[in-house]
C-alpha cells in the first residue's frame, strides 16, 4: 500500500517540481508587464492574473484539457491530460508569483534606485544587482506560503484524472474500505511540507546576514 | 596645525571667488576670459511640480576646488535644484552644463550618452545614504566602478580600501550598512561616491539624519575633502560648516537664489533681509 502511495507521490513530485520550474520564472516577467508603463501591456497581465486568482484551478485544469480539443479536434490523450495539468498549473502559480513579485518590488525604497541612477548603473544592472537580490530577502515568506500550498493544491490533478498520490489513495480507500491510506497520503503531504520549510528557514537565516 | 593650513586654504578660496563674483558683477557677462571654466554651470533655471514653481530662473556656477554651500528655509527649492544638477529631476526650462558638455539646453535633455557622461562628472551624497544594505561596505564602494566604469577590479580594490580607511572606516570592510552607525555609514557613502573619481561633489542634507556627535565625524572628513581641494556643493542646515568650510554661501527661498557670496558676508553680515531673518531664526 505504501509502495503503490509512494509511487503516486512520485507523480505529485513531478507536478510540484514542474510547476515550480515554469512558474517561479515565469512570474517575473509577468510582475515586471504588470507593473510596465506600457498601458495595455499592464491591462493584459492584470487581466492575466485576475482570471488566474478568481477562477478554480481546477476548471483552469479542465479548459486547458478540453478546449483544444472542441476548438481545433485535438484528439485527447493521457499525454495531453498531463501536459494540460502541468500547463495550468504553472499558469495558475505564475499569476500569484508575479503578485509577490510585484509586492516585493514596490517595497524596494526609491532612494536604492535614485543611489543607482547616480552611480551610473543601467536599468538592467540596478534590477538585477540591486533591487532583486533585496526583493528575494524580502518576499521569501510569502513564497514559502505559496511553495506550501502547491505541495498541496498538486491533489487536484485527480480532478481531471492523473495518476498522483491523492488519487492513489482515493482507490485504496475503496478497494479496502479503510481510511488508512488517506492518513498515510496525509503524512506524505504533511512531512514533505516539513522538509520545504526547513529548507525556506534555512535559506532564510542565510539571507539574515543583513537586515534594512 | 592642520587647522591652520585649512584656514589659508579656505581663504585663498574665498578671495578667489571674490573676485570672480565682482567680476561677473561688473559687467554681466563671463566673456572677460575667465582663468577656469566652471565645473559645473546652471543658467536660467526653472522648475516647477504641477503648478507650484520650484526654481525660478536660477543660475549657478561651480569652479574647481571651489566649495559651495547652498542654505535656506525647507521648501525653498536647495533640494531640487541639487536633485536637477544631479539628473534625478529634470529643469523645466534653462541650461545645465559640465564643463563643456552640454546635458540639457533650453530645457531639452541629451540623449543618453550625453547623461551618462555627464553622471560619470559628479557623486551625490544623500541624506539617508541610500547604501545598498545586502551588500557589504567593501562592496558598495568597489560595484559601481568595476561594473559600471569596467575599471580593473585589483586596481578598484586599493582605492576603495585607501577611500574607506580615510574614511575612517578601517576594519569595517566587511561588514553591510546595517550594523553601522548612522555616521559611519554616511562616511561609506561619501567613499563610495569618490570611488568613482568624480570632479564635484553633491552633499544633499548629509547630516540632518544624524546626532550631533555622528554629525561632527561627518562634518572633519567633509572638511578634509575641503582641504584637499574637492569640488563640493553642500546643500546644508549646519552654519558653522557653512561658515568655516565653504567659500561661497548661496542663500535659497522661494525658489530663487536671494544672496550670495563669501560665507563670511552671506552668514555674518546679510544684506538682503530674508538672509537675516532666516539665519536670527537659526541662532534662536
Amino acid at each position: 500500500m505504501c509502495g503503490m502511495l509512494g509511487s503516486g507521490f512520485l507523480v505529485s513530485l513531478q507536478i510540484f517540481s514542474l510547476t515550480l520550474l515554469g512558474a517561479l520564472p515565469l512570474g517575473l516577467p509577468v510582475a515586471l508587464a504588470r507593473m510596465s508603463k506600457v498601458r495595455p501591456l499592464a491591462a493584459i497581465a492584470r487581466f492575466y492574473i485576475s482570471i488566474m486568482r478568481g477562477t478554480p484551478l481546477m476548471l483552469q485544469m479542465f479548459a486547458i484539457y478540453f478546449v483544444p480539443y472542441y476548438v481545433f479536434g485535438v484528439s485527447l490523450t493521457t499525454d495531453s491530460k498531463w501536459q494540460a495539468t502541468i500547463v495550468a498549473f504553472i499558469i495558475n502559480y505564475a499569476a500569484y508569483f508575479a503578485e509577490i513579485y510585484r509586492s516585493g518590488i514596490q517595497s524596494i525604497p526609491r532612494g536604492q534606485y535614485e543611489a543607482a541612477e547616480v552611480l551610473g548603473y543601467s536599468g538592467g544592472q540596478t534590477f538585477f544587482r540591486i533591487v532583486l537580490p533585496q526583493v528575494v530577502k524580502r518576499i521569501l515568506p510569502s513564497i514559502t506560503n505559496e511553495v506550501i500550498t502547491l505541495v498541496k493544491d498538486t491533489s487536484l490533478a485527480f480532478s481531471i484524472g492523473v495518476i498522483e498520490m491523492f488519487t492513489v489513495a482515493k482507490q485504496l480507500v475503496a478497494s479496502q474500505v479503510s481510511m488508512l491510506p488517506f492518513a498515510i497520503a496525509a503524512a506524505f503531504y504533511w512531512v514533505f511540507n516539513l522538509l520545504i520549510d526547513a529548507l525556506a528557514t534555512r535559506v532564510e537565516r542565510k539571507l539574515d546576514y543583513y537586515h534594512d | 596645525m592642520t587647522d591652520a593650513s585649512e584656514k589659508d586654504v579656505e581663504q585663498a578660496g574665498a578671495a578667489r571667488t571674490t573676485q570672480a563674483a565682482q567680476a561677473g558683477a561688473a559687467d554681466g557677462t563671463r566673456a572677460a576670459a575667465p582663468t577656469k571654466s566652471p565645473i559645473v554651470s546652471v543658467r536660467h533655471a526653472r522648475k516647477a511640480f504641477g503648478s507650484v514653481p520650484v526654481l525660478r530662473d536660477i543660475t549657478l556656477e561651480v569652479e574647481p576646488g571651489e566649495v559651495v554651500a547652498i542654505i535656506g528655509p525647507s521648501g525653498g527649492g536647495k533640494s531640487t535644484l541639487l536633485r536637477c544638477m544631479t539628473l534625478l529631476e529634470r529643469l523645466d526650462g534653462g541650461d545645465l552644463a559640465y564643463g563643456d558638455l552640454a546635458v540639457a539646453a533650453d530645457g531639452v535633455y541629451g540623449n543618453k550618452d550625453v547623461l551618462a557622461r555627464a553622471r560619470s562628472r559628479f557623486g551625490l551624497v544623500f541624506q539617508n545614504y541610500n547604501l545598498f544594505p545586502h551588500f557589504s561596505v567593501l562592496r558598495n564602494v568597489m560595484d559601481a566602478p568595476v561594473v559600471v566604469q569596467r575599471r580593473d577590479r585589483a586596481e578598484v580594490e586599493a582605492q576603495a580600501r585607501a577611500l574607506i580607511a580615510k574614511m575612517g572606516l578601517e576594519g569595517n570592510e566587511d561588514k553591510v550598512p546595517c550594523q553601522l552607525s548612522g555616521g559611519q555609514q554616511q562616511r561609506a557613502s561619501i567613499a563610495r561616491a569618490l570611488a568613482m573619481n568624480p570632479e564635484v561633489m553633491y552633499f544633499d542634507e548629509p547630516t540632518s539624519a544624524l546626532d550631533p556627535e555622528l554629525t561632527a565625524e561627518v562634518l572633519r572628513v567633509m572638511r578634509g575633502l575641503a582641504a584637499e581641494h574637492m569640488t563640493m556643493v553642500v546643500v546644508t542646515h549646519e552654519m558653522s560648516f557653512a561658515r568655516d568650510v565653504a567659500d561661497r554661501v548661496v542663500f535659497m527661498d522661494g525658489g530663487v537664489i536671494v544672496e550670495q557670496g563669501p560665507a563670511d558676508q552671506v552668514i555674518n553680515h546679510p544684506r538682503q533681509e530674508r538672509t537675516r531673518a532666516f539665519l536670527a531664526q537659526r541662532e534662536a
